[in-house]
């Protein structure tokens, strides 16, 4: 859709919490991508947290106002109309307050009532487009134009996309979604896929795109958390995987850190590698790894890539 | 209807030895089971029905009925389904061996968030079942 590459141009960036702290690798290499594909990220300014999972848990409505904050400072501080998040919990955040205040009078009233006590214009129901950075990259800058920014690319590398579980569910806060043709499946998600194929990966069958990773378990369920996440890298290794490509900070760090502890309290050990589509979309691209954070992941993929002559 | 401990265990072994057909319906069985004890916890009766053909896909439903979360699992189960398809449908396939390999990790991450679940159900929303830990903990 031409007009979506008009309006994905230059949008506003919303990275979130975790981008600063253990996903800072998504931001370096989302935002290398930016500067290679000459997207305009436009940081918001005074951003506050989404809700995340915390807040959701005390009080869904408060959890819908931090997010509408957001987009209202995309809207009427910085006169966006898109604001691109990359982080799945607070795509997943702004998409569910976008839906609440459209169609929830208890959500709107509560959105007014606490803007009005912050002294800031109220977030109305369309004021803005959220969209995740596999729109932003599929869409804003297009898939024909990706692979003539393609050098050396993945080489076959055999990836298996993971999607995790909030990226497309609850489906009803996705009405974009679901759509038939250049729409994304909320059951079979495929953007990754298609985006990685043309930067020169092959992505292997792959029946756990949407599994849950038990994230939000990792603190207080850390062993049902290395159960799951052993079992996602098991079925990865088994599709015939060499990497497992993410989009999600908490999916990534609970992948990256639940191989370490499956191989400590379990003796299961697997050699798959855990890396950003960003990362490996902007290596592709002829980015160093290090210009897409490589060395700051967790587990270290370094030689491997080496060894696949990526880097 | 085994318990999570005697399912995890049933999965613990491969299970493409014998019929593909009745490994596949074995697992889709174990999928099965695991949501009747979901259901069974929230003290109701399992249903029998099915939904496109299938019971796993009407236990999911009525499992995830008042509880949203719960569709985090919805793909899984579906999985498990399209798998079973896959082997049935063509059991001379030379893949067989490979999709109940597959459809094996499917039932096990079924029985593994499942199990989870009900562990942290008295604990709040799944997604954040740290909570009455923490308050605990205050």
């Amino acid at each position: 859709m031409p007009d979506r590459k008009d309006k994905y141009k230059e949008v506003a960036y919303y990275h979130g919490c975790a981008l600063e702290g253990t996903a800072q690798p998504y931001n370096t290499s989302t935002r290398a991508i930016a500067k290679e594909l000459e997207l305009k990220l436009v940081d918001i300014k005074n951003w506050n947290c989404c809700g995340a999972m915390e807040v959701k848990n005390v009080d869904p409505e408060i959890q819908t106002y931090l997010s509408s904050r957001v987009m209202s400072l995309a809207h009427n501080e910085m006169k966006q109309d898109v604001v691109m998040a990359p982080c799945n919990g607070c795509y997943h955040n702004l998409k569910k307050a976008e839906y609440d205040i459209a169609n929830k009078e208890e959500s709107r009233a509560v959105v007014e009532k606490i803007s009005a006590k912050a002294d800031h214009p109220k977030y109305e129901a369309g004021q803005v487009e959220t969209i995740h950075a596999l729109d932003w990259i599929k869409f804003g800058y297009g898939e024909e134009e990706l692979k003539a920014k393609i050098k050396g690319g993945l080489k076959g590398l055999k990836v298996a996309n993971y999607y995790g579980c909030m990226y497309t569910r609850p489906r009803h806060i996705f009405p974009e979604k679901d759509q038939g043709g250049e729409s994304e499946s909320t059951s079979k998600p495929h953007y990754m896929d298609d985006l990685l194929e043309i930067a020169g990966a092959v992505n292997v069958e792959f029946p756990m795109k949407t599994a849950c990773c038990g994230g939000a378990h990792t603190l207080s369920d850390s062993d049902m958390s290395t159960k799951l996440v052993l079992n996602i890298l098991q079925a990865a290794e088994a599709a015939g995987a060499e990497v497992i490509a993410t989009e999600c900070p908490t999916c990534h760090s609970g992948l990256e850190m639940h191989q370490i502890r499956a191989l400590k309290r379990l003796s299961k050990q697997t050699n798959v590698k855990v890396i950003y589509f960003t990362q490996l979309l902007g290596m592709a691209m002829g980015l160093s790894p290090r210009k897409v954070g490589l060395h700051e992941n967790v587990s270290d993929s370094m030689k491997f890539m080496k060894q696949k002559g990526i880097t | 209807m085994r318990t999570f401990e005697k399912l995890e265990a049933a999965l613990e072994h491969p299970v493409h030895r014998g019929a593909p057909k009745d490994a596949a319906t074995f697992l889709l069985h174990v999928g099965e089971e695991a949501l009747e004890n979901w259901i069974e916890a929230k003290e109701l009766e399992p249903t029998d029905q099915v939904r496109e053909g299938f019971r796993i896909l009407a236990l999911h439903r009525q499992g995830a009925k008042g509880d949203p979360s719960f569709n985090a699992c919805r793909e899984t189960a579906r999985e498990l389904v399209y798998h079973y398809n896959l082997i049935c449908l063509d059991p001379d396939h030379p893949q067989t061996n490979h999709r109940l390999e597959m459809m094996q990790l499917v039932a096990k991450h079924l029985v593994f968030f499942i199990g989870g679940k009900l562990q942290v159900a008295g604990l709040g929303e799944f997604c954040c079942a740290a909570k009455p830990i923490r308050l605990e903990s205050i």
